[in-house]
């Protein structure tokens, strides 16, 4: 028995998991889906049956990979199909094993065959078989290697029901034959669209105040920006669009730790102390800006990444450089039209050109529905409506904000965008709620 | 000191579905246990049993009748053992307090072994 437990590595398992789940997905191939799943999780009991008894291997990666290996060339020995490959998958496996004692890191800066694996293990989550609300669960579950009851307590699923949508994301692979080959050209182009869009809805859902567990969230977020960073890495995928998605969540990101008061109330961003924001994730976030500005595309990424870096290079709210947010939020709006954005952009007229210039941006949004039940249009009413001197329609707006979230309509409409919005007082007399949607 | 027997019952549903950060945690905590408890001399043996049904055997009509062991329909297999060394069923009990293996969801049987003469 050794004595000392050398400390297993923070999300030494994950990474594993979806290191393992990458490669045997690269050998056996995408239709083996499950198979592969089963591989990784008895190499990982094993590691459990073990390690208590003999001690904590020096090279953890490496001994999982060896039971993997055999565990799956036991798996393949008992299927027909496979018998002719076994040689081939073996050699594989030989290389693999070679490379990992080689020491090459998992996360190497430079392409190993591991960063292949897992570059297309992402893309393939993200297949035209699999359907759009599946893809999330599944890059978290093959990729990231959450668990499904993980998955579904940071969501606040039902884990039977993410079970099951994960089964049928792994069966439309298999019946879509879908391959583990990287796409090229504009297959390409499409499949890192789905991607992007993906990683920023795993993204939003860690950032949101109301869903799941506050730690699993993080780390949802957190894992959505070390993908994103992970494509920025790779030559092949590396397109200026994928830097503007990695600007936005590394701006993002770098407020975090600011976000909540001692009292763990959500702080607005006009609220944040600024000093605590984070300076080595604001610099990431203005180095993939700037790889951003190369091509000719400009994607929503790009927009709100812009009117991120705005708010980040800003000493204080009053600082802000509000003339040109309104601007950004022009283009945003005339690249992708939504009530909230707009809704934003109000309250940065307000700011930029006072009361009666939001006032005037304002009115055409109580005309639209889908804002109807949106605490925030309330709030942003309510304020401008005390800026105008009238303090009774003001307090009435407040009551709605303060009903509709305390009713969870929130939680129907949340965008992260929402802690931009300034703190909009209320009057002394209306309670304005604690329920806060950064 | 008299020893103990620790018969770790597993549950193959809650092993199937454990994640893998939560798998570190549990391995985290096993391996302390296991330091500690050797580092007190108080282990004396323990095995990881292979993950399969096994062998049955009876006797019928003189003869041995061998079965393979249930492993497919069994929720609960006996996966492996420790011996452990207490000085009552008390401290052994102390000692597998918040065992890793429970949170598993996992039992453990414990049984004191006889000594001989």
């Amino acid at each position: 028995m050794t004595t000392g437990v050398p400390p297993l590595v923070d999300r030494l398992f994950r990474e594993e998991s979806g290191r393992l789940t990458a490669l045997l997905t690269r050998l056996l191939g995408p239709a083996q889906l499950a198979l592969v799943e089963d591989v990784v999780q008895e190499a990982f009991i094993a590691a459990l049956g073990h390690w208590p008894r003999q001690g904590v291997p020096d090279a953890p990666a490496a001994w999982l990979l060896q039971v993997a290996r055999r565990k799956a060339l036991d798996a393949l020995r008992r299927e027909q199909a496979f018998a002719a490959r076994l040689p081939a998958i073996a050699a594989e496996f030989d290389e693999a094993e070679r490379l990992e004692s080689a020491g090459t890191a998992a996360d190497a800066a430079d392409a190993s065959p591991f960063d292949d694996d897992r570059l297309r293990m992402i893309l393939l989550c993200c297949h035209p078989a699999v359907s759009a609300d599946s893809r999330v669960a599944l890059t978290l579950k093959v990729v990231s290697g959450f668990g499904t009851g993980e998955i579904a307590r940071a969501f606040l699923a039902d884990e039977r029901a993410v079970a099951q949508r994960l089964v049928r994301a792994k069966r439309s692979l298999r019946e879509a034959d879908a391959r583990f080959e990287m796409p090229e050209g504009g297959a390409l182009a499409a499949r890192l669209d789905a991607v992007l869009e993906v990683l920023y809805l795993m993204f939003n859902e860690g950032h949101l105040a109301h869903a799941g567990e506050a730690l699993l969230r993080r780390e949802l977020a957190d894992e959505a920006r070390r993908l994103v960073e992970r494509l920025a890495r790779h030559a092949a995928t590396a397109t200026p669009a994928v830097h503007a998605l990695a600007a936005l969540l590394a701006f993002h990101a770098a407020r975090f730790d600011a976000r909540l008061d001692d009292a763990g109330r959500a702080l607005r961003l006009a609220e944040q102390d600024r000093a605590r924001w984070d300076a080595s994730l604001i610099a990431r976030g203005f180095a993939h800006l700037e790889r951003a500005a190369a091509g000719d595309r400009l994607t929503p990424y790009h927009v709100e990444a812009e009117l991120a870096s705005l708010h980040a290079a800003a000493p204080s709210w009053e600082a802000t450089d509000w003339g040109r947010i309104v601007a950004a939020y022009d283009r945003l709006l005339a690249l992708a039209p939504s009530p909230v954005a707009a809704l934003n952009r109000v309250v940065a007229v307000r700011e930029a050109s006072g009361a009666e210039a939001a006032w005037r941006a304002l009115a055409p949004l109580l005309r639209e529905p889908a804002l109807d039940r949106y605490p925030m249009r309330h709030a942003v009413q309510a304020a401008l409506l005390a800026d105008r001197g009238r303090p009774d329609e003001a307090r009435a707006a407040w009551r709605r904000a303060r009903d509709l979230t305390a009713s969870g309509a929130l939680q129907a409409q949340v965008d992260q965008r929402l802690e931009e919005l300034a703190p909009l007082a209320p009057p002394p007399d209306v309670d304005s709620g604690t329920a806060r949607p950064s | 000191m008299p020893k103990y027997l620790l018969l770790l019952h597993d549950d193959m549903d809650a092993i199937a579905r454990i994640s893998p950060d939560e798998m570190q945690r549990v391995i985290a905590d096993y391996a302390a246990w296991s330091e500690r408890l050797a580092a007190q001399g108080r282990i004396h043996g323990g095995e990881k049993l292979r993950d399969e049904g096994g062998r049955h055997l009876t006797a019928a009509q003189g003869k041995t009748v061998v079965r393979d062991g249930p492993f497919a329909e069994a929720k609960e297999v006996i996966g492996g053992y420790f011996v452990i060394e207490a000085r009552d069923y008390d401290e052994a009990v102390a000692l597998c307090d918040g065992h890793p293996h429970l949170a598993l969801g996992g039992r453990i049987e414990l049984r004191e072994i006889e000594p001989l003469g």
